[in-house]
C-alpha cells in the first residue's frame, strides 16, 4: 500500500481498520541470490537498494532481534557530510543526497530536517582547522560556512562564551546537516526492500559460516541452514564475531558509545551543537527532550551498557558549553556497541573469500551513512566493483598504508 | 564495570583515575617480519567475553596493569601489574 495523504484519509472514514503490516513474516526458503546478515540500518538499506537500484530481489536480510534493535535504533540521530579526506567526502556527500530526496523515494516518513550542524571551535589553531575543513568540503561541492563569534551568539545565545579555558571564538557550520528519526529509517528501508521481494528474517541469529573450497556456501542459524551464492556482512558491533565464523580476523574493536535524553523542553536548540574542547553535542528532538552524548567510553565491549563515569564526563562538558544544562534533568540513558575500526573509518570491500563481502568498520558515525553505505555496498554486491565514492574503504588498506584517518590519531580505536 | 578498579598498588581507586590502552599484547621482536607486525598492530581478536588490557593508572602509581575483564558482563577477574604479566607470559 503506497502511503499518502489519500491513504491517511480513507483509512481514517473507516475506523483505520485497513492498514497493514509495513512489511510480511515470512519463513526462511532454503536459498537466495544474496543473504545479508544484520537487519540494522546499513543491512537493510543494502536490501533495498540492491532490489530498487540493481534488480536483485531473491534477498534475504537475517536479523537475529528484531528490525531496529541494534544502532539504528540507538543513535543520536545526526547527519552530516562535514569531511575533511578525500576519501570519505564524497561518500558522506552522496549519503547526504540520499537523505534530502530518501522519503519520496521509500515512501515513508523519515522526519529529514535539515537543522543545520555546528561546530564550535574555542582557539586561534582550532579555527585554522575548521577553516580547512570547510576549504575542503567546498572544494567537494559541499555547503560550510565559518561563523565568527558573533555569528554563533545569534544563532545559540546561552552558550558559555567568555568561559576562562575554553572561550567560544567561532564555529564551523554546516546548514544542509541536521537529524533524521532513526527508527523510521529502518521501517522505510524494511517495507520498501519487503515490498520488492525481500525477505527480512527477524529473530534468526546467524551461527556459523558454512564453507567449502574457499567458497561461502550459506549460513546455520537458529532458524536453520539457509544457502546463498553471495553472503554480505553488515552486522555493525559483532562484526568482528560474525567474520571470525569465516575465518577471518578484522581491523577492528567493539566499544560502547552512550547517549542521553533529557525531560521535554520549550524549544530551546534549533539545530545540532558540537563543542570543541571537550566530548560534548546536543540536539533537541521534536518531543522536547534534548538528545545529548559524548565519547565513547574507551574499552572494549559487546554489553550495551556503559559506565558511570563516562556519565559524569559528559554532564561535565555539556555544563561547561551550556551552564542552563545544570538544571535539566536526565531522562533516559543507553548505550550501543561501535564496530570502531584502526583509523575511524569504514571498510566496504570484497574479502579473501571470493563470495563473502563485508560492510563494517562504521564507528560512531554510521547512521549518516546509512543511505550511501546501502547503495554502494549493494552496487559492490551487484556488480562486483566498487561505487565511484567509495574506493577507499577496502579492507586491505592497513596493510598497504592507505589509511583514512581523519583525526590522524593512529591505530587505536578508542582515540577515534 | 564496577567504579573502583584494585590497584595492586594503590587498592580500590576510582576509574576514572585509569587511562585505557587497548588489547594486552606482546610486541613482535623488532627483525619479525611485516605479516607479524601488522597484525599487532592492526588485527584485533576483539573477542565477546573474556579479554586482557593495558591500563594506565595515571593518576596514582602511574604503573602499566594488565586488566582482565569480561567484554559482555563488565565483570572484573584479575589485575596485574604489567611487568609481572610480561615475565609470565614470556615465560
Ligand atoms: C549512542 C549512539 C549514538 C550514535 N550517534 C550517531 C549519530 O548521531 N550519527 C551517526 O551518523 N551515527 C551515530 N551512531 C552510529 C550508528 O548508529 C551506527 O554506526 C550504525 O547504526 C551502524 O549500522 P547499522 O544501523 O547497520 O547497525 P545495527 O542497527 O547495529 O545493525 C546490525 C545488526 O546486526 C545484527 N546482528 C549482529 N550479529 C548477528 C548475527 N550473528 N546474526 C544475525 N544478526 C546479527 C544486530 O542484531 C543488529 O540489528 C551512534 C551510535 C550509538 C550507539
Ligand atoms: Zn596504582
Amino acid at each position: 500500500m503506497r502511503y499518502s495523504a489519500l491513504s491517511i484519509l480513507k483509512n481514517g472514514l473507516f475506523g483505520n481498520k485497513g492498514w497493514k503490516p509495513a512489511w510480511r513474516t515470512p519463513a526462511p526458503k532454503p536459498h537466495y541470490d544474496v543473504v545479508i546478515v544484520g537487519g540494522g540500518g546499513h543491512g537493510l538499506a543494502t536490501a533495498y537498494y540492491l532490489a530498487k537500484e540493481f534488480g536483485i530481489t531473491n534477498v534475504a536480510v537475517v536479523e537475529k532481534g528484531y528490525v531496529g534493535s541494534g544502532n539504528v535504533g540507538r543513535n543520536t540521530t545526526i547527519i552530516r557530510s562535514n569531511y575533511l579526506l578525500p576519501g570519505n567526502n564524497p561518500f558522506y556527500e552522496l549519503s547526504m543526497k540520499l537523505w534530502e530526496g530518501l522519503e519520496q523515494d521509500f515512501n515513508f516518513n523519515a522526519m529529514v530536517s535539515q537543522r543545520g550542524v555546528l561546530n564550535l571551535f574555542h582557539s586561534d589553531a582550532q579555527r585554522d582547522a575548521y577553516t580547512r575543513r570547510g576549504n575542503a568540503m567546498q572544494l567537494h561541492g559541499v555547503d560550510a560556512d565559518l561563523l565568527d563569534r558573533e555569528a554563533v551568539r545569534a544563532m545559540v545565545p546561552f552558550l558559555d562564551f567568555d568561559n576562562a579555558r575554553f572561550p567560544i571564538q567561532g564555529g564551523l557550520l554546516q546548514k544542509r546537516g541536521g537529524t533524521v528519526r532513526h527508527d523510521a529509517v529502518a521501517w522505510g528501508y524494511a517495507r520498501g526492500a519487503d515490498m520488492r521481494g525481500v525477505d527480512i528474517l527477524q529473530n534468526c541469529e546467524v551461527t556459523g559460516i558454512r564453507q567449502s573450497q574457499g567458497r561461502v556456501l550459506g549460513v546455520e542459524t537458529t532458524r536453520g541452514f539457509i544457502a546463498c551464492n553471495k553472503l554480505a556482512l553488515a552486522a555493525a558491533g559483532n562484526s568482528s564475531r560474525v567474520a571470525e565464523m569465516a575465518g577471518l580476523k578484522l581491523p577492528m574493536e567493539s566499544h560502547v558509545l552512550q547517549a542521553f535524553v533529557s525531560e521535554g523542553l520549550k524549544p530551546f536548540i534549533d539545530g545540532v551543537v558540537t563543542f570543541g574542547a571537550g566530548h560534548f553535542y546536543v540536539s533537541q528532538s521534536d518531543k522536547g527532550g534534548l538528545v545529548f552524548g559524548g565519547d565513547i567510553d574507551g574499552y572494549n565491549s559487546y554489553a550495551q551498557r556503559g559506565n558511570l563515569a563516562t556519565v559524569e564526563h559528559v554532564a561535565e562538558a555539556g555544563k561547561a558549553m551550556i551552564p542552563a544544562l545544570s538544571r535539566i534533568r536526565v531522562l533516559r540513558s543507553w548505550g550501543g556497541v561501535m564496530d570502531m575500526s584502526m583509523d575511524g573509518s569504514p571498510v566496504i570491500d570484497r574479502t579473501p573469500i571470493d563470495n563473502l563481502y563485508l560492510n563494517a568498520g562504521w564507528c560512531y558515525g554510521g547512521f549518516k551513512a546509512t543511505p550511501a553505505s546501502g547503495f554502494c555496498f549493494a552496487h559492490l554486491l551487484a556488480r562486483d566493483a566498487p561505487q565511484a565514492t567509495a574506493t577507499a574503504f577496502r579492507l586491505d588498506r592497513f596493510k598497504r598504508g592507505y589509511l583514512i584517518d581523519e583525526k590522524g590519531q593512529g591505530a587505536q580505536p578508542n582515540l577515534h | 564495570m564496577a567504579s573502583l578498579i584494585a590497584c595492586p598498588h594503590c587498592g580500590r581507586r576510582p576509574k576514572e583515575e585509569f587511562t585505557i590502552k587497548g588489547a594486552a599484547l606482546v610486541r613482535p621482536e623488532p627483525e619479525a617480519d611485516a605479516d607479524t607486525w601488522f597484525d599487532h598492530v592492526y588485527l584485533r581478536d576483539n573477542p565477546r567475553g573474556r579479554y586482557a588490557e593495558f591500563w594506565h593508572h595515571t593518576s596514582g602509581c602511574r604503573r602499566w596493569l594488565v586488566v582482565t575483564r569480561d567484554t559482555a558482563t563488565h565483570e572484573l577477574e584479575e589485575t596485574r601489574d604489567a611487568a609481572l604479566w610480561r615475565r609470565e607470559t614470556a615465560r
